[in-house]
């Protein structure tokens, strides 16, 4: 059968498959149905398709012809008409106010609305060539984030310059490298990354010219520590963990590795994606991590926006602080000068560490999600922070074992792995969708096969853990044929991967193109 | 729900009673219990922050903020402060934009993929090149990943990366930064009444060069003349042509695509987002032939079940979570809201009102430096060419004092020589363009 004609009965079978569905949703007194807009054949049609100039820019143009470009083409619409595309589209978005959202490893813990307020407020919108004299605010806000970054993670010096995980790990790997470096320490080629880590760490890693060196795992899903010990040598520059590790486990033997791992001169870096489980309770610093990263986006509760902006501060120990990426925020007692009616009389500078790497970013980063992690753990204090963890863990553990699937390994934390068997996890992925929660991130870790990683989250109630898991329970009984067919009530139905891979169609202008291509042939 | 609400996070909607049902269900006595943590390692100790009300927390970061000196700002240098219908503001912040992940899940995310696609598409329009990612972090960050992907496709040989001595220093260090675990090396070319000397760069460029990099408009707001012949050169050693621009810049300057231009990279948040502190969005495009050596993430079209067009997450195997070490970056959460607020700022002037804005750009900072030419012992623009935005201004006192008496007076500039200011009249309003006028004049006495 062509695939068109394959397709075609795919389609038909959805159909079919949302009727079905619904006679099921409402026996059980629910159901759930995403918006969708179909017009001309299509869904929510592209800007491009609805209306279109083209601009000749040569016309009163202030700037001689050779020196511009000719014609500009791309949509031209009213307010009212770009409003509506973009509701459409938003309504085409599951979002974690639209339901649970248990992606193991992302932390996707609902986001308070206010701090969208205080991020918007004008005096947020600052130039970063501003005189420190004038933004004092901004300055100090810096300043208070830092501090609170040092407490939670038990460090003594916090960057709030990278803009994401990933170019916080960058961070770490530079500022390891540079204290290396600044000791003479010119063989360490190696960074040592366990099987089970986030695949920033390797490519984070091999970035920044470091030979990775992959660890297995021990029977239990921990790190090996003959394994450590084997790879261990006076080339390791550095061992990147996060702690507890991606199967939800805590490294039980962490003062043993730290201790490893400083024996032979390298340092311990801090993946913090999960370090929800610990806020409170225990802090890299105190277990013996050099330096760690913070990702503000997960921990603290800022946005995801869709895959970013996020922010990634990087702590350190003081060995590493005069490594770190400038300009740096740093307070500077003034005596008797006083600013308004401000009670706090300091002064805050921007500085340049003694050894420091330079930038990783054309400025200061992230700024408008800084504000809003400031908010969020302002908001918080020591006993949100604490209760979060704590309701982390449980719901993480009481969803573990509700869910009908085998779950290996344990105990857990924040997250739990658990195997869908003969099942394809993508499947069971995309049958879950169909019960309106939103699945868990799928075969990863390799360590368990089908992989089925699971993170609720303190933001979930004990209803919405029993919501979801029903949802790992139906379609750990869905037949193959009800695995193969779903989604069947999402916007669209299951996507062709492989052809967007093999025939890549990446712009309107693409899709122009191919299509006047099959209307010539 | 059953029971009392527990304290502790606002955000944990547990009653006291679901908490004890889920404990029993676990079979653990108190949630302590659940922590796998060796007493080694527990922490017993407290942070000191205190918790607060919604309201005290708004107040608390707005008496901050507040310490904040209210100035107009005259500023530049690749961060412009236009303005940002409130159309944007509005519809970016519906939540299912602002609250969902990176979208793994393609047929519960079709409308941020959409989104990107349509702004893959605008760079795609203004710069001529036939592919675009959905971002990078910023224009710095951008230029550092066109390094390393210069330093995977050139076919021989190389260890150079040219850029110009104007470059920002923000931007030459992060590239630095970047190319520090590869044999690349950063050198600068010198530049001539603030544009590429192209006589000098000639005489640089060698067989040794991976990478050319220029700048249009330049950190100055001069607009590059001889950016054809540039690419030739570049070309002619095998040499990466790598432009840094921005999408106002684009849209009325000559087309990336007809000058020779490899890869484009630069700041697309000066559409979508305010001055954020330097908070940006990289923007990255380049040739279908460096298609599989892209970094970051790409959205396609695909067909779904009943033979419609859908949108996916596609090529993902140059990607970290699949490639691991070998991947094109490790990029892995990028800006992808900035860059829906920036597809929709664009889509909300048009190409005829983004045109314009470039437009009046050019006139605008003509206007503005012949005015302040006209004052004694000042020259503007200091070089003797077109201008965009922002220009030299030239002053026969020492410029950090007249910058500071302006800011006294609520008009923040750049100092950038010890006898040069820089002006840039983005987002700067008429009436405060003739203040700021009245106040350098008064300033100048």
């Amino acid at each position: 059968m062509s695939d068109q004609g394959r397709r075609g009965e795919q389609g038909r079978e959805r159909e079919q498959g949302r009727e079905r569905e619904q006679e099921q949703g409402e026996r059980q007194g629910r159901r759930y149905d995403q918006a969708r807009y179909v017009s001309n054949g299509h869904y929510e049609p592209l800007l491009s398709e609805k209306d279109s100039t083209r601009v000749d820019v040569g016309d009163d143009s202030p700037l001689p012809d050779d020196l511009t470009r000719d014609s500009l083409e791309f949509p031209e619409l009213s307010e009212p008409e770009l409003a509506r595309h973009y509701t459409r589209l938003s309504q085409m978005i599951y979002g974690i106010d639209s339901g649970p959202y248990p992606l193991g490893s992302c932390t996707m813990k609902y986001n308070p609305k206010f701090t969208e307020d205080v991020a918007a407020l004008d005096t947020a919108a600052v130039h970063p060539d501003r005189s420190a004299g004038s933004i004092q605010g901004t300055l100090e806000l810096l300043y208070r984030l830092q501090d609170y970054l040092a407490r939670i993670g038990g460090m003594d010096a916090v960057t709030l310059q990278p803009p994401a995980g990933a170019a916080g790990e960058f961070v770490g790997i530079r500022v390891a490298s540079a204290y290396h470096e600044h000791n003479g320490d010119d063989q360490r080629d190696e960074v040592i990354v366990p099987e089970s880590a986030h695949g920033t760490n390797f490519a984070t890693a091999a970035l920044g010219g470091y030979d990775v060196v992959t660890l297995p795992s021990d029977d239990g899903g921990r790190v090996d520590l003959e394994a450590l010990e084997a790879a261990l040598s006076e080339r390791t520059a550095a061992l990147m963990l996060t702690n507890p590790n991606t199967l939800g486990l805590f490294e039980r033997n962490i003062t043993e590795i730290a201790e490893m791992v400083h024996d032979v001169g390298g340092l311990l870096y801090y993946d913090g994606a999960n370090l929800n489980a610990l806020l409170g309770r225990a802090r890299p610093g105190d277990m013996g991590f050099d330096v760690m990263h913070y990702n503000v986006h997960k921990t603290f509760a800022t946005p995801h926006g869709g895959g970013g902006p996020g922010a990634g501060p990087v702590g350190v120990v003081d060995e590493l602080a005069p490594f770190l990426p400038e300009p740096r925020v740093r307070v500077r007692e003034c005596e008797g000068e006083s600013r308004g009616e401000e009670k706090d009389e300091s002064e805050y500078e921007l500085f340049t560490p003694e050894h420091s790497i330079g930038h990783v970013h054309g400025f200061q980063g992230n700024w408008l999600v800084l504000v809003k992690a400031f908010a969020y753990i302002a908001r918080l204090g020591d006993e949100g922070l604490l209760d979060a963890s704590a309701k982390a863990v449980l719901n993480a553990n009481y969803l573990a074992s509700q869910i009908g699937y085998e779950v290996p390994y344990g105990p857990f934390h924040h997250e739990f792995v658990a195997s869908a068997g003969d099942q394809d996890a993508a499947d069971v992925a995309r049958r879950m969708l169909d019960f309106g929660v939103h699945p868990p991130t799928t075969k990863w870790p390799e360590i368990v096969p089908q992989a089925l990683m699971t993170e609720p989250t303190e933001v979930e109630s004990k209803e919405t853990l029993d919501t979801l898991a029903e949802a790992f329970q139906q379609a750990s009984a869905s037949s193959d044929d009800e695995l193969g067919a779903a989604p069947n009530r999402t916007a669209v139905g299951r996507i062709d991967q492989t052809s967007a891979a093999r025939n890549p169609r990446l712009s309107w202008q693409a899709l122009q193109d191919t299509n006047s291509g099959e209307d010539s042939a | 729900m059953n029971g009392t609400r527990t304290t502790g996070s606002p955000y944990a909607p547990h009653t006291d009673d679901d908490t004890a049902a889920m404990l029993e269900a676990v079979g653990a006595d108190s949630v302590d219990d659940l922590f796998d943590i060796p007493p080694a390692v527990w922490f017993d100790d407290e942070f000191g922050i205190d918790a607060r009300s919604e309201r005290e927390t708004r107040h608390l970061v707005r008496q901050t903020l507040e310490r904040n000196d209210d100035l107009v700002e005259l500023l530049g240098r690749g961060h412009y402060g236009y303005y940002v219908p409130s159309l944007v503001d509005h519809l970016a912040d519906r939540s299912e934009f602002l609250t969902s992940y990176t979208q793994y899940q393609p047929e519960v995310s079709q409308g941020f993929l959409q989104a990107l696609f349509e702004y893959q598409s605008l760079l795609v329009e203004l710069t001529g090149l036939e592919v675009a990612n959905c971002s990078m972090y910023d224009a710095a960050t951008a230029l550092g990943e066109a390094a390393t992907l210069a330093d995977r496709v050139r076919d021989t040989s190389g260890h150079r990366v040219l850029v110009p001595d104007l470059l920002l220093e923000g931007r030459r260090s992060t590239l630095e930064n970047y190319v520090a675990g590869t044999d690349l090396e950063v050198e600068t070319y010198p530049t001539d009444d603030s544009t590429v000397d192209v006589e000098a760069l000639t005489d640089t460029i060698d067989e040794e060069v991976v990478l050319c990099y220029v700048e249009n408009p330049t950190v100055r707001g001069t607009i590059e003349e001889r950016l054809a012949e540039i690419g030739d050169l570049a070309h002619e050693h095998d040499a990466l042509y790598v432009l840094g621009s921005d999408p106002v810049a684009l849209s009325l300057l000559q087309r990336p695509v007809d000058v020779g231009v490899d890869v484009v990279v630069g700041d697309a948040s000066v559409l979508g987002l305010p001055t954020s502190y330097g908070m940006g969005l990289g923007l990255f495009a380049t040739r279908e032939s460096y298609l599989r050596q892209v970094p970051g993430r790409l959205v396609g079209v695909s067909e779904d079940t009943t033979d419609r067009r859908a949108f996916t997450l596609t090529l993902q195997t140059r990607e970290q979570h699949i490639r691991r070490e070998r991947a094109t970056s490790n990029i892995c959460t990028n800006q992808a809201w900035v860059a829906l607020r920036t597809a929709m700022h664009a889509a909300s002037l048009g190409p005829s009102g983004l045109v314009d804005l470039a437009k009046r750009d050019v006139t605008r900072a003509e206007d503005l430096a012949a005015r302040i030419d006209d004052l004694v012992g000042v020259t503007a623009p200091v070089n003797d060419r077109h201008h965009i935005r922002e220009f030299v201004v030239q002053v026969d006192q020492p410029a950090q004092a007249i910058a500071d008496d302006l800011e006294e007076r609520g008009f923040a500039i750049h100092v950038v020589g010890e006898q040069e200011l820089q002006v840039c009249v983005a987002g700067v309003s008429d009436e405060q363009l003739d203040a700021f006028v009245e106040a350098f004049t008064e300033v100048l006495r």
